[in-house]
């Protein structure tokens, strides 16, 4: 069963059953490192706030990554999302640390479940929907309308607007979903390769396996990044109408 | 952006058509709908609460030293700034004292050398008048010394001729008449003497 390669996301219930009014609340190994990985990001926070001129590791870490994550949101977003930003840095954090607490063997990747990423993605898409349109009330609407297309495209264009708007919670959780779980199922197979080749042919994938490592590392770095800048990006339709 | 759409809906037709399938086969266990609601629910509350403690207590602690920290730079290079322009400002006033010093200084220099220079003058010019009433008085008291010693010269010599005449002849000679020879010889050797 452990060489099945989807094993690894599986999740199983820790503790008791909890049910409220019968639907099943039970604490999870998904809902362990959930917890785990916003501990992490408190934790680390938390003493990246001493009150120092001159920081420490951790501090400077903290404070690098606030000014890299309100550069990205300024950047993209210009300075009309400042408000949004602790929401961003939430999200960008929540999924950094649970894409890395993922990379360690016999752990439990939180973003490798569509419903995870799915509840993040559609937050995100019906937040910056009500945002756009509070903004700018029906005004919103032109989002659909770009300017410069000649009338005879015009309904077609705004069909293909309107589809890839609606797509957008979809494109990103899948996208974060998908990365995830095909980077830690092909670690499994490659792992499942070097058992099943042994000690004369398991070194080559065992070398694969390596690599896909710093691969996954890099891929878990870049998905959350991926994931907060178009939040950015969604956000910056709905704060700047451009079209 | 068709492109992307069309990627998607497959993909998500691909997922639909996996999970119809991992009922019997075991599949992907993240379409197992089991334990959707409890993950739903953790995300919410674990995010949620990581998303309340971060903007309420942490974030702002750390745009705060962030901010205090480039007031403090700022600060700290406006007055590095000012002591500088201070500095300078000092530099450029010592500068002016040293420069006043230095012609002070040559001026109190050539006055005192001057004064010297002045003093040394009159001490010199007093001394050259002793020096020459010294050598008036000198040669008065020669020109004394002369006259008078040719007087005493001849006296003597008249008294050692008359004593000189007295032993070889025996009597006493007309003074008078002896020294008008001795006058007349001294005379004549004072003028050969004196290359007349």
């Amino acid at each position: 069963m452990a060489a099945n390669p989807m094993y690894q996301f599986n999740v199983y219930r820790i503790g008791p059953e909890i049910k409220i009014n019968n639907i099943d609340i039970s604490f999870t190994n998904a809902s362990l490192f959930m917890v785990i990985s916003s501990l992490a990001i408190l934790i680390i926070f938390n003493l990246g706030t001493k009150r120092s001129i001159i920081p420490n590791k951790i501090q400077l870490l903290s404070e690098l990554s606030y000014s890299f994550i309100s550069k990205m949101i300024s950047d993209t977003a210009g300075s009309k999302a400042k408000p949004y930003f602790s929401f961003i840095f939430s999200l960008f954090m929540f999924v950094l640390f649970c894409n890395m607490f993922g990379m360690i063997p016999y752990s439990f990747t939180v973003t490798s479940h569509i419903i995870v990423t799915f509840v993040l993605a559609a937050f995100i898409f019906i937040g910056v929907t009500i945002i756009g349109f509070i903004k700018h009330g029906l005004g919103y609407l032109k989002l659909f309308v770009p300017s410069g297309v000649p009338m005879v495209l015009l309904p077609l264009i705004v069909v293909i607007e309107v589809i890839s708007y609606l797509s957008r919670p979809i494109s990103l959780s899948v996208r974060l979903f998908a990365n995830m779980m095909a980077g830690h199922t092909m670690m499994k197979v490659f792992g499942g390769f070097v058992v099943s080749l042994g000690i004369v042919g398991g070194w080559l994938p065992l070398g694969f396996s390596v690599a896909l490592t710093g691969l996954e590392i890099l891929v878990a770095f870049l998905q959350a990044y991926v994931f907060a800048i178009l939040t950015c990006i969604y956000l910056n339709d709905a704060l700047n109408l451009h079209h | 952006m068709l492109k992307k759409v069309i990627f998607q809906s497959l993909a998500l037709s691909f997922i639909f058509t996996f999970s119809a399938q991992s009922a019997e086969s075991g599949g992907m266990p993240q379409l197992n709908p089991e334990f959707w609601i409890s993950q739903i629910f953790w995300l919410i509350l674990t995010f949620g609460l990581l998303f309340i403690i971060l903007s309420k207590f942490i974030l702002p602690k750390i745009s705060n030293n962030l901010e205090t920290r480039k007031s403090q730079i700022l600060e700290n290079i406006e007055t590095a700034d000012k002591q500088r322009e201070e500095t300078e400002k000092k530099v450029k006033e010592f500068d002016k004292i040293i420069n006043d010093t230095k012609v002070e200084a040559k001026n109190f220099f050539n006055s005192e050398r001057q004064k010297v220079l002045d003093n040394i003058n009159d001490k010199r010019l007093s001394l050259e008048k002793d020096i020459e009433k010294e050598i008036l008085k000198a040669e008065e008291e020669i020109n004394q010394l002369k006259t008078t010693s040719q007087e005493k010269v001849t006296k003597i010599a008249i008294e050692t001729s008359s004593d000189l005449v007295k032993q070889l002849i025996g009597e006493d000679i007309n003074k008078s008449s002896l020294s008008a020879i001795v006058e007349d010889l001294s005379k004549k050797e004072m003028e050969k003497h004196n290359g007349i």
